[in-house]
């Protein structure tokens, strides 16, 4: 099988990007599929932190680019899981170290190993977001329930739809996900958030998932545990969910709850 | 001596100027257009009529005003083809020579440099991302999908949108007061006809998500009801 680059973006920054990048690449990883995370966001490297392995950093992404260290120097295994890779990046670099030749050339390596290769995007639409999209086949687009991350994932919908590599080449275009997430029904009922069918109807791609808010995924966070491996939690097992659903599988919605019986009716019926 | 040696064949390419694109009155202006963007290419260039679809131009004088044009634009017209009989003989009076048709392919390969297409109307079938603009140059433009805000469309002639239009829409960029916006349902952000404009805040509360028509009428932006 080729190996699918996946990239997780959003335009906005605080989404919830980096956790999103861990629970996808974890849940593959559960799954059977050797994969791997690449941190883009060369001097705010976080997604080392959110997988529990930034104290077993030593070469990263820029060094590799630079050839300075190879990739089985940088790439990190995960030790809950054998078929998960974390590419940590740099901090101390900034976004102008990755040259797309460079980039280009680890992501063909890295598509000998692995059959998911996941790229954690920085936020914006700037030189380090667009290369982090540049290479992919599919898209994330995280968003959150209110109108700025909307407006902002409707701009990177349109990036990848004109500066991605397929879209230069011509080749059919970046296959683009919807994930909702911090969704808060309750808050959805009163008004407070936008609910899910409003954001679909507004970015018209397909949805995989939506995420409740949800304690659990700051805990993950904070204790280095991507939130899939945490079975009691609903955000946990919505990402399990989306990651089932990636794969082709058929979930229904779970943790939207019915405060609004024209909601379901949306959801479902539409589709 | 043998005719063989006097008279040889060759093969040339000659540009091919459609007569039917003479009538647009944008015709010469874009042509010269192309022209100033690589005049050696085009200095003393030959150019063949193409009579295609069209059914005057049968007087000598006639091919000598378009020779006369096309001269003042650098391009020396040495014949016709697709020529009815008549036109032929005035064609062949005016000192022009007779060019058997191309097939459509080779047409296609020599034609675009000098016959710019007619102006077509834009058809958009994709959602217009946030910040993305989309410019139908002297011509209508069509949008089967949402507009979203942050979008921008503009058209020198009237424009379509068969879904909701949340960003912007601009009628009539070169100022073109008859140009008509028309869309499903009204969420713009803006909209403008030949530089008259009303903002997201100034539309009537009773159009809002509305399908409707927007006019120029008395130098008012008029929205009705469709």
């Amino acid at each position: 099988m080729l190996a699918k680059v996946i990239v997780v973006t959003s335009g906005k920054g605080g989404v919830g990007k980096t956790t999103t990048s861990a629970a996808l690449a974890a849940g593959l990883a559960l799954r059977g599929h050797k994969t791997v995370v690449i941190d883009f966001d060369v001097g705010l490297r976080n997604l080392d932190l959110v997988m529990g392995c930034e104290r077993r950093v030593v070469f990263d992404f820029i060094n590799v680019i630079n050839g300075d260290a190879n990739l089985n120097q940088a790439l990190i295994k995960d030790k809950r899981h054998d078929n998960l890779f974390i590419f940590p990046t740099s901090q101390t670099r900034d976004k102008n170290a990755l040259k797309r030749e460079g980039v280009e050339r680890v992501m063909e390596e890295l598509k000998q190993q692995f059959e998911y290769i996941i790229c954690d995007s920085p936020a914006g639409i700037e030189h380090g977001a667009i290369t982090a999209l540049y290479f992919a086949d599919s898209a994330i687009i995280v968003t959150n329930p209110e109108v700025s991350s909307v407006r902002d994932s409707d701009r990177i919908i349109g990036i990848l739809a004109s500066k991605s590599r397929r879209a230069e080449r011509n080749d059919p275009p970046v296959e683009v996900h919807l994930l909702l997430t911090r969704y808060d029904p309750a808050r959805v009922a009163k008004g407070e958030m936008l609910a899910v069918d409003d954001v679909k109807e507004i970015l018209s791609i397909p949805l995989l998932g939506v995420i409740p808010e949800s304690e659990s995924v700051l805990r993950a966070s904070n204790t280095g545990t991507p939130v899939v491996f945490d079975e009691e939690s609903p955000a946990g097992r919505a990402y399990v969910d989306s990651v089932a659903r990636f794969l082709g599988e058929q979930r229904e919605m779970r943790f939207l709850k019915a405060e609004r019986r024209s909601f379901f009716r949306a959801l479902f019926g539409k589709a | 001596m043998a005719a063989g040696n006097i008279v040889q064949g060759a093969l040339f390419t000659v540009m091919v100027v459609r007569a039917t694109m003479l009538r647009e009155p944008a015709f010469e202006s874009e042509l010269a257009q192309q022209i100033g963007r690589s005049p050696r290419f085009f200095q003393n260039a030959p150019v063949v009529l193409d009579l295609r679809g069209v059914e005057n131009l049968v007087e000598a004088d006639e091919f000598e005003t378009i020779r006369d044009k096309l001269h003042a634009l650098t391009l020396t017209l040495v014949g016709v083809q697709n020529a009815q009989p008549a036109q032929l003989e005035a064609a062949n009076a005016a000192g022009l020579a007779s060019f058997a048709p191309t097939s459509g392919g080779g047409q296609a390969r020599t034609a675009p440099a000098a016959a710019p297409a007619a102006p077509k109307t834009r058809l958009v079938s994709e959602p217009v991302r946030s910040g993305t603009q989309i410019y139908a140059r002297g011509s209508d433009l069509v949008v089967t999908a949402a507009v979203s805000p942050g979008a921008e469309l503009v058209a020198d002639g009237n424009i379509h949108v068969y879904g909701v239009l949340r960003g912007r829409a601009l009628a009539g960029a070169s100022g073109d007061a008859e140009a008509r916006i028309f869309c499903t349902r009204l969420e713009a952000e803006l909209i403008s006809i030949a530089g008259r404009y009303l903002v997201s805040e100034q539309l009537p509360a009773d159009v809002e998500s509305a399908p409707v028509q927007v006019a120029l009428v008395d130098e008012e932006l008029t929205i009705t009801r469709n």
